[in-house]
């Protein structure tokens, strides 16, 4: 049982978000990155899970990313995973890093491959149905748990207004989000074993990416809150009837 | 060029996301000077004819009983064969639960640029670029598709639909259905309650309601406004409320019209799920709760006294007409 775990650089959930260069890139000044907390806490924790029921499964890791994506990548194998490997490609597109996974993913011959349900930076939640299509497979998305009996998962997912149980036989992908897994913390000694493990370094794919970006921008600034006297309670409602039209 | 809009329905039914995709897909067509055409996958119990207010003038549907349910995979395959059927140059999608799949794939598919959770109609003076939201409603960017074929997937509650006059022709598309290979075991809806993503408006809880027993207030306002109602994750950690309702970064992210926090002080993480709503009222007791900045009305004081006044505050306004 093989297991790829894609694993994205995301800045901190609580940074400031600004830009420089005329708007067109994003302002890494000052700003910590984490490992995306959808590829952490659930995908990577649950992977991490199965292992720990069946020894003989293998867990890689992998990223699409520069040299400086590789703290976050020892950070995540410091929870657990065997390997990682990182693409050594700048983030063109979610076509492009798909791409790059989806080739990997197939020579590889995983059984399951699992992302977080979106990143927090682009949140495109475009990366698992773009490597299911590319190496033709089922994709689940926006797993809520996620179980495993011999070849066959049994995934419950979100749908609108609820929930749908899913029975699917591997090779599959999987975006994974809250209850799937539960976040953990990585200990001393799994920071000691990720030094060790290997981190593989390889080279992109040709692909062409589809999209860029242009230009960045913040949303326009809030005119401020209007304050309502507590003893005043219709006038909020008037505003918000007369005024916002929300009611 | 023809836009072929991706028409969402669950139970026979087209879901409120698809009528601001159809706008959507119509204004674009406008814009590139094209026309806009529907699909639809499965049986439907709704009257099609109707969806012509939204722009379009044909829908065709690929009627097979297998497609009831959502697989990705074979919804990806039969959409990109209507593409090609139908000719159609731009794919547009809602960004709901089964656009996130379902686009995704179909972009692959196809080599088309995505652009996923659009906020706005393209520029196309120069190129074809398209505002997204981006770092979790913190910020947008313009994405530019340098694909010939395109797909976006529009952001649920991002764009005012505009209605037209007009019915829609409804025309069958004779293609070929893959069998599906997921099997799907159960559908577990929540019943009575208005789907939270869908919501027009909806009334949130935190920690300052100091315990479940106390929830009464909120579903009263709830169901006079005829709103969802969710919770800040400490809650739902809490199992004060059922999980589905948590809303914030890492649980479900809404965009309503009308967003009301009560007892939640607003950490970032929150913000990063409610940002997109596009009026915000803050009851909180504590003055300094930072949601205030992101709010547009606030009232500082007990909940658990406004609570019950805004409810039939409310319910005289509704009385009046």
């Amino acid at each position: 049982m093989k297991i790829l775990v894609c694993v994205s650089k995301t800045p901190d959930t609580t940074s400031k978000i600004a830009f420089k260069d005329g708007n067109t890139k994003f302002d890494d000044a000052g700003v910590q990155f984490i490992i995306n907390p959808y590829d952490e806490w659930y995908s990577l924790v649950r992977a991490i899970e199965l292992k720990e029921k069946d020894a003989a499964t293998v867990i890689h890791l992998i990223t699409v990313g520069l040299a400086d994506a590789e703290p976050v990548i020892r950070k995540a194998l410091a929870l657990g995973g065997d390997e990682a490997i990182r693409v050594n490609a700048d983030n063109a597109d979610s076509f492009y890093i798909a791409s790059q996974i989806a080739q990997i993913a197939k020579d590889g011959a995983y059984d399951l491959v699992f992302t977080g349900k979106e990143t927090i930076d682009y949140n495109g939640s475009s990366i698992g149905g773009m490597i299911a299509e590319l190496i033709d497979a089922p994709y689940i998305s926006l797993a809520t748990k996620f179980e495993l009996e011999g070849s066959t998962a049994s995934v419950t997912r979100e749908i609108e207004g609820g929930e749908e149980v899913n029975e699917v036989a591997l090779p599959l992908v999987v975006s994974c989000q809250k209850g799937v897994a539960e976040q953990r913390i990585p200990n001393m000694r799994g920071i000691m074993a990720a030094r060790s493990k290997p981190l593989k370094v390889v080279e992109p794919a040709n692909i062409e990416a589809l999209t860029s970006i242009e230009s960045f921008e913040l949303p326009p600034a809030k005119a401020g809150v209007k304050l309502v006297d507590a003893d005043n309670v219709d006038e909020l409602v008037r505003l918000l009837h007369e005024e916002a039209k929300a009611i | 060029m023809k836009v072929l809009v991706f028409i969402d329905q669950a139970e026979g039914h087209v879901k409120k996301s698809s009528y601001e995709a159809l706008s959507y897909g119509a204004n674009v067509a406008t814009l590139v000077g094209g026309e806009a055409v529907g699909v639809i996958l499965g049986e439907v119990k709704d009257d099609l004819t109707s969806l012509g207010k939204y722009g379009v003038k044909t829908i065709h549907q690929v009627q097979s009983s297998s497609l009831n349910n959502v697989d990705a995979q074979v919804y990806a395959k039969t959409i990109a064969d209507a593409v090609s059927a139908v000719g159609a140059s731009i794919v547009v999608f809602s960004h709901n639960q089964t656009g996130k799949a379902v686009a995704a794939r179909v972009a692959a598919r196809l080599k088309a640029g995505l652009v996923a959770g659009a906020v706005a109609l393209p520029k196309v003076s120069n190129g074809f670029t398209v505002k997204k939201s981006v770092f979790s409603g913190k910020a947008f960017a313009n994405v530019s598709i340098t694909s010939a074929l395109k797909v976006i997937s529009l952001n649920p509650n991002s764009f005012n639909i505009q209605l037209v006059e007009g019915t829609a022709t409804v025309q069958p598309l004779a293609i070929e259905v893959t069998a599906s290979k997921v099997t799907v075991k159960a559908v577990n809806k929540v019943t009575g309650e208005i789907p939270l993503t869908e919501a027009d408006i909806v009334v949130s809880g935190g920690r300052g309601l100091k315990g479940p027993e106390n929830w009464g207030i909120i579903l009263d306002l709830a169901k006079t406004l005829g709103a969802a109602t969710a919770c800040s994750r400490p809650v739902g950690d809490a199992h004060w409320r059922p999980h589905h309702e948590h809303v914030g970064q890492t649980g479900v992210q809404v965009a309503p019209n009308l967003y009301i926090a009560v007892g939640i002080s607003g950490a970032i993480q929150h913000l990063a799920g409610v940002n997109r709503s596009k009026v915000i009222v803050v009851i909180n007791k504590d003055p300094e709760a930072p949601f205030f900045k992101a709010a547009d009305y606030g009232i500082v004081g007990d909940c658990f006294e406004i609570l019950p006044k805004l409810t039939e505050s409310i319910k005289r306004l509704q009385a009046k007409g």
